[in-house]
């Protein structure tokens, strides 16, 4: 066991610290250390634009944004599959769901509705918007802000029809729900005239936020919406990194760690599945809707088995449970793919890497990692692992100090 | 009025009848210990009180209200708290966190107040917090409390687990074998801290093996045999119960003693 200063008393007086640090003085390390990949996010964000400015390449960012978009997703798996163990194959359908759903809101035409008593209440409520297609003929649509609403609200409810079923019961009826919602996703989104068919849909208009924020494509605002992109997934590990530090995060690791004995310490399992998937969802969909406004449209091959297959793969390489790797590897590998780095191999390099990891590195390849740079600076306690622990083992209250929460095995 | 009631409690697997008639009363502050051969339906029993399992027949009432059927979590939430025959810490957790588990119930912060720090859950975590730390000092683990829970030693997780139950300030505790797997002085250790918990107030049920610790230590004991209680009472007169001693000695026939034999034995009839 590690040796601290001070009696066990002077800790009972001193609850202030974070995360899983035993003393004062680790407990401040360890605020540093939560706070720390913040800054080297944002930092690192920065200097890929310097960068790509600086060497012309400007053009890369918009690749970089949509691969911070597919982040939230993975963000919102990580939460599912590394805290409260449950698998989801559908995260693809409902990002194309969110991101379908305000597409054809805000370019289907309502012009219809112009002489009813209902347009001029609407329209002054901002919730429907006049403008002018790239045709120039003028159109009457569902504002961008109205159509992201009812995107959440529709996957709200379309994730409690799936989950509520699956999640009362045990074992991977959840990934075996979320399939074939996929699939069915994907073959309704190909066999619909309102939904483009095979095409999917195109010119969806830019999404004024507020304060001169703009969602768009257009070269003059990738830059911005770069940042914006970079911004929500700061946002995004934030908000989850509170949640997983908190009564909430425990009793979902609780029930990732023994359904039964969670059951027992008084933890509506069920329902605590169901709100995490359906937060999950949420997040999904709320980035299907920021790319769809980002690229212009969407395409039926979002709700796809494979992207979705690639989501869980992704969460798997960022270490499953490790907010920060799950970030970085999705936005990585994600990047290459969309920069056709991958060529036609796509598909197949994430399968081997999701085959790769599991059996390899099922705490991620990034974990291992980290705790060989801490072996070399030296100054952390690490246990011997005890035979046949190797979960145990990776879980040392060094790295969970210093990371907060830190990466687990696949479950 | 008792503070648990069992009455004529039923359930089967199959052709297996692991419990049956059944029917005894545990009184607020008493140290109830239930005891019986492998195959008995100790376990069997503790997972119907606490929600596991749910009975074909009979009724089961805590503090006057029914338990019967209800989801174990609801359980948890009266006022149960359970150890398991094997510990069942939370292995990817640290040995505070495992005890902190043990204080859901006893806080209400979901998650959006969580995921945006609401005013409030601060200090809600670290009432969380300290209550932990104060349930670890109590079973003397405060050094581990750091530790990955998945580290320790089998004694060890024990008490952690005792400790996530306690935790949950529960009115009646449930034991299933505390001491099994345990050292002499480790036995002893937990008899004095079962005393010490009594005292707090809380009321516990126990199933043991241990029979110097469950004399030594329970007002009153409850003898299971095939999944009917054949003896109820202090423990000078079950000790003394020619019932009992047929059971424990093999007084009856050769094979009571085996769970697996007594099991089959069941089949048959």
């Amino acid at each position: 066991m590690k040796s601290r200063g001070g009696n066990p008393k002077s800790e009972i007086r001193n609850p202030k610290e974070e995360g899983g640090g035993s003393g004062g003085n680790q407990g401040l390390r360890a605020i540093g250390a939560g706070a720390f990949p913040f800054a080297l996010f944002a930092l690192t964000a920065i200097g890929a634009e310097v960068g790509m400015r600086a060497t012309g390449t400007e053009y890369c960012l918009t690749q970089l944004t949509m691969a911070l978009y597919y982040a939230l997703v993975t963000l919102g798996l990580c939460l599912v599959m590394g805290y409260a163990g449950q698998v989801s194959l559908g995260h693809g359908a409902f990002f194309a769901l969110g991101g379908y759903t305000s597409a054809v809101l805000t370019t289907h035409d309502v012009s219809w509705l112009q002489g009813g008593t209902l347009a001029p209440w609407l329209k002054s409520a901002r919730l429907l918007v006049a403008r002018q297609d790239s045709y120039g003929s003028s159109l009457l649509t569902v504002s961008p802000w109205a159509a992201f609403l009812a995107a959440m609200v529709l996957v709200t409810a379309v994730a409690c029809l799936i989950g509520y079923p699956a999640l009362r019961l045990r074992g991977h009826y959840l990934a075996m729900a979320t399939l074939a919602f996929g699939v069915i996703v994907n073959k309704m989104l190909l066999a619909s005239s309102l939904a483009g068919a095979a095409d999917g849909i195109n010119g969806v208009p830019e999404w004024h936020l507020a304060g001169g924020l703009t969602v768009s494509g257009k070269g003059l605002a990738r830059a911005q919406n770069y940042y914006l992109a970079c911004a929500m997934v700061l946002l995004t590990v934030l908000v989850l990194r509170n949640l997983v530090h908190s009564r909430v995060g425990r009793a979902l690791q609780a029930i990732h760690d023994g359904e039964t004995y969670a059951a027992a310490m008084g933890i509506d399992t069920a329902r605590y599945k169901l709100k995490v998937f359906v937060l999950s969802a949420l997040l999904a969909a709320m980035a299907g809707v920021f790319f769809t406004h980002y690229t212009g449209g969407i395409s039926p091959s979002e709700a796809g088995a494979f992207k979705s297959v690639r989501y869980v793969a992704l969460a798997t390489a960022g270490g499953m449970g490790n907010l920060w790797g799950v970030a970085v590897m999705s936005t990585a590998l994600n990047y290459c793919s969309l920069r056709g780095w991958f060529g036609s191999y796509d598909n197949a390099v994430f399968g081997a890497l999701l085959i790769l990891l599991v059996s390899l590195a099922p705490e991620g390849p990034l974990k291992p990692l980290g705790t060989w740079l801490r072996g070399l600076a030296g100054k952390r306690w690490v246990p011997r692992p005890a035979a046949g622990e190797r979960r145990a083992a990776s879980e040392t209250t060094a790295s969970r100090a210093a990371e907060g929460r830190a990466g687990r095995g696949a479950a | 009025m008792a503070l648990l009631e069992v009455t004529n409690l039923r359930r089967s697997f199959g052709g297996l009848v692991a419990v049956q008639q059944v029917s005894f009363a545990v009184k607020a502050g008493q140290i109830k210990a239930i005891i019986g051969p492998n195959g008995a339906g100790k376990t069997t029993l503790f997972n119907l009180i606490c929600g596991l399992l749910k009975p074909e027949r009979g009724q089961i009432t805590f503090r006057g209200e029914s338990l019967s059927g209800l989801e174990p979590y609801r359980v948890a939430r009266a006022g149960l708290s359970r150890t398991f025959q094997n510990p069942s810490l939370f292995p990817c957790m640290s040995v505070l966190e495992n005890v902190m588990v043990g204080r859901h119930r006893r806080s209400r912060r979901e998650f959006f107040a969580c995921a945006v720090r609401w005013p409030g859950q601060a200090r809600e975590e670290r009432a969380i917090r300290q209550a932990a730390l104060e349930q670890l000092d109590y079973v003397g683990l405060t050094d581990l409390a750091a530790c990955p829970a998945g580290a320790l030693a089998f004694g060890q997780r024990r008490m952690v687990e005792l400790g996530r139950a306690l935790a949950a300030e529960p009115e009646l505790l449930l034991l299933d074998e505390p001491a099994s797997g345990l050292n002499t002085r480790e036995k002893e250790d937990l008899g004095e801290l079962i005393r010490k918990i009594r005292q707090r107030g809380i009321t516990i049920l126990l199933v043991e093996h241990d029979m110097s610790l469950v004399m030594g230590l329970s007002d009153e004991i409850l003898v299971l045999h095939n999944g009917t209680p054949i003896a109820e009472g202090p423990p000078a007169m079950v000790r003394n119960d020619p019932k009992v001693i047929g059971v424990y000695l093999g007084g009856e026939s050769q094979h009571v003693a085996s769970g697996k034999e007594s099991q089959m034995r069941l089949r048959q009839s």
